[in-house]
């Protein structure tokens, strides 16, 4: 199995727990994933105004260069998957839009790079029900709740990696872990996003109702793939922490992944929430971190 | 039975920008009960529908769309298929076409600067400044 890995603006600094999980993993399962040569950020956010095409450019450029190597693209962020599948979304029902683009760039890319997230990958590549062979540790007393956010879901008609309302494959993903799996309706919730540049409270507000939501329900953790998420959903538990809600550890997929192929030495060099004292008292010995 | 067709500049600029003429809205407010920050809008999002249908100018003055983190909640569920966001991105792109910025970068906290992922100040700078 081979593919493009596109990382993305984020995974080369703030998220890099997500992104050297993802690699190590990967390599263990022995997926291939082969970093694009020249690869530009995508922008991160996807215009909603119709008139204003400028920012469809730095996206469809990568599209572009990555259909010259001839390999399926593969990202990690939930902003990346999002941006270039709704890029290439856009212009495969608008040849307008596609023919301005090739001409502004130089290109000749006809929509047809497939994105696909890591997530599915491992569901329809790799197989769920295959991750077991790969078991090296126990992570059966982890009670996680999975967190999709908005990107990786909305629109389905554009995205289509799962139900947007009533998403899965991350629960069947960590489940296939082992993991006990807390569902809760505010898997798909935002979080407060780039909100959090502008107006503390509103994504303070937003981070409560998550954390106490799924910690109602049972939740000890939670796991996500969007570093954004995962940014604000453990940094604002420090305040949460004040109004007497015990923080609990979030998680990137692929680092839950790479406990549980037994791989040593994870980093968790961005999480406020401390992840090893919990880890330990429920993986015990077996955890290397 | 008397009709009255509103014409309203602001509707066709905001048609223009989104591609959105937001006639279809019957004000079920199912945006509105979907959105997470409604509770910190002037105008809750149903509102600014009508708003804008009606041809009120005051509606850009609100602060709606500065707190909508385009999670595109109320798009998905919107049973008319009304492109919701993107009418609250043409009334954010209106005044920041004017030159107007929402956010000014030396007043973000600078820990925030530091610590936030790029791909939300870069997001963050998309929607509240140009």
């Amino acid at each position: 199995m081979r593919y493009s890995y596109y990382p993305g603006c984020t995974l080369y600094n703030k998220a890099k727990d997500f992104d050297d999980s993802a690699r190590r993993s990967c390599q263990a399962l022995g997926i291939e994933l082969v970093e694009l040569p020249h690869w530009y950020c995508c922008g991160a956010i996807y215009p909603q105004s119709q008139d204003h095409k400028i920012p469809l450019i730095a996206p469809f450029r990568v599209l572009a260069k990555a259909k010259n190597e001839g390999l399926d693209l593969v990202t990690l962020c939930s902003f990346c998957y999002h941006v270039l599948k709704r890029v290439n979304y856009a212009v495969n029902n608008d040849k307008e839009k596609l023919d301005l683009l090739n001409d502004f760039l130089n290109e000749n890319y006809r929509g047809d790079q497939k994105v696909l997230h890591l997530l599915e990958v491992l569901r329809d590549d790799v197989g769920f029900d295959r991750l077991a062979q790969y078991q090296k540790k126990d992570l059966s007393k982890l009670k996680v709740a999975p967190y999709y956010g908005c990107y990786l879901l909305r629109p389905q008609r554009e995205i289509g990696l799962d139900d947007q309302e009533n998403p899965m494959i991350l629960n069947h993903f960590l489940s296939s872990l082992g993991i006990e799996v807390i569902d809760s309706p505010h898997k798909v919730e935002c979080c407060g996003s780039y909100l959090v540049l502008v107006n503390r409270d509103a994504t303070l507000a937003a981070v409560r109702r998550i954390i106490e939501g799924v910690k109602r329900l049972g939740a000890e953790a939670i796991a996500t793939s969007c570093p954004l998420c995962h940014y604000n959903l453990d940094k604002f538990q420090a305040e949460l922490k004040k109004e007497g809600l015990e923080p609990i550890p979030v998680f990137y997929f692929t680092q839950l992944l790479a406990l549980f192929l037994g791989l040593e030495r994870i980093s968790f060099t961005t999480n406020k929430v401390p992840v090893e004292p919990y880890l330990r008292e429920k993986i015990g010995d077996g955890y290397s971190g | 039975m008397l009709k009255v067709k509103v014409w309203s500049p602001l509707r066709e600029r905001i048609l223009e920008i989104s591609g959105e003429d937001l006639l279809s809205c019957y004000q079920c407010g199912r945006c509105s009960a979907s959105c997470p920050f409604a509770p910190y809008m002037d105008l809750i999002p149903n509102m600014v529908m009508r708003s804008i249908q009606l041809g009120i100018e005051d509606v850009l003055k609100a602060n709606s769309p500065w707190f909508c983190a385009t999670c595109l909640t109320c798009k998905v569920r919107c049973p008319r298929g009304i492109k919701i966001p993107e009418v609250m991105e043409a009334l954010r792109e209106i005044r920041l076409r004017e030159k107007y910025d929402y956010l000014n970068p030396l007043t973000i906290d600078q820990e925030l600067l530091t610590e936030c992922p790029p791909m939300g100040i870069v997001s963050g700078f998309n929607k509240y400044s140009k």
